[in-house]
């Protein structure tokens, strides 16, 4: 059984007030050594059989279809997961 | 003892024969108050599912506010894609009037209606008051029975109200006059250009985060102001279908 994975991130220049409230938990922690945050989404699509190249396509097609929201996020990877189990 | 008043909505919903479709998903939450603004302007609201495939002969559709699957993946995103619709993007562009509220206004736009998207508040705060908005498009379909220019004050309840397009998208809605609503004295959710609602290019679809459907009866809007400025959507609608026919 192999999975795919897509990562999704709001676009650079869309604000990301969850990002912001994470950084803030951050600095209240004591975990001074970052600026600002960003927060993106993961997800596992799990692939009947193996992860063909028609596969990946149709995984590509969904992550801009319905995984993410072009006008506000990039799709930054579609992959198959390397720790196959 | 008092007699319990009869409800005051049903002796409304008469004469213009003009039904409007109100749309319920699962976690939607304002659809009876939609469908009570339709009553109270004199037209018949019929409840639609989510899951249903036809209009069921609707001459307008209302998708109301809530959190239409719980706002998983993103708000509306997957409303965008249940099966009624199919039915309602393919009236919609031949021309039935179309109104998002809130979470219908995300809706609208993740099923491409609409142009943009709704980020959550750049305040990072769940957002609840009485707004003013300026009616920047007198000519909708849902807009037509106010000033333009006019000034309106109805209820603001939202989390990810943000309105954001690339800049040629908003520059083409100024352009061509497609931004109706502007926030006035006080941008709420860091929407840009303090857009509070749009309208597609025919005019017939427009979708906004405030919720006039809560302003329609004195005494339940607003404390402020009149309390009845979102009358003016209903009224518009049922209006623009009676002229018709």
């Amino acid at each position: 059984m192999a999975r795919v994975v897509v990562e999704v991130m709001p676009k650079p220049e869309i604000l990301d007030p969850q990002g912001k409230a994470i950084s803030g938990g951050l600095t209240r922690l004591g975990f001074t050594g970052f600026g600002e945050v960003r927060q993106g989404k993961r997800f596992e699509l799990e692939v009947d059989g193996e992860a063909t190249e028609e596969v990946l396509a149709q995984a590509r097609e969904a992550a801009e279809k319905l995984l993410s929201n072009p006008v506000i996020e990039n799709v930054v990877a579609v992959r198959v997961a390397e720790d196959a189990s | 003892m008092t007699a319990v008043a009869a409800d005051p909505t049903a002796e409304a919903a008469a004469g213009s024969g003009v039904s409007v479709g109100v749309v319920t998903f699962p976690g939607t939450l304002d659809d009876r108050d939609a469908a009570r603004a339709v009553r109270l302007a004199g037209a018949n609201p019929v409840n639609l599912w989510h899951a249903d495939s036809t209009l069921s002969g609707v001459d307008a559709v209302i998708l109301p506010g809530g959190f239409s699957y719980g706002d998983y993946l993103r708000c509306g995103a997957i409303a965008g894609f249940a099966p009624i619709m199919e039915s309602v993007v393919a009236a919609a562009n031949a021309g039935m009037p179309v109104l998002g509220i809130c979470n219908g206004f995300q809706i609208l736009c993740e099923s491409h209606l609409l142009p943009g998207a709704l980020i959550r508040n750049d305040h990072q705060h769940f957002v609840c008051r009485d707004q003013d908005l300026v009616v920047e498009n007198a000519d909708t379909a849902w807009t037509s029975d106010y000033e333009q220019g006019q000034t309106i004050r109805i209820p603001l309840k939202n989390g990810e109200g943000g309105f954001v397009a690339t800049d040629e998208v908003l520059d083409e809605l100024e352009s061509t006059g497609r931004v109706v609503f502007r926030y006035q004295g006080f941008n709420p959710n860091g929407s840009l250009r303090d857009i509070a609602g749009i309208t597609n290019e025919a005019g017939n679809v427009v979708g906004l985060m405030p919720h006039p459907e809560h302003a329609v009866e004195a005494g339940f809007g607003p404390e402020s102001g009149g309390g009845i400025d979102g009358q003016g959507f209903f009224s518009s609608a049922v209006r623009t279908l009676v002229a018709k026919g």
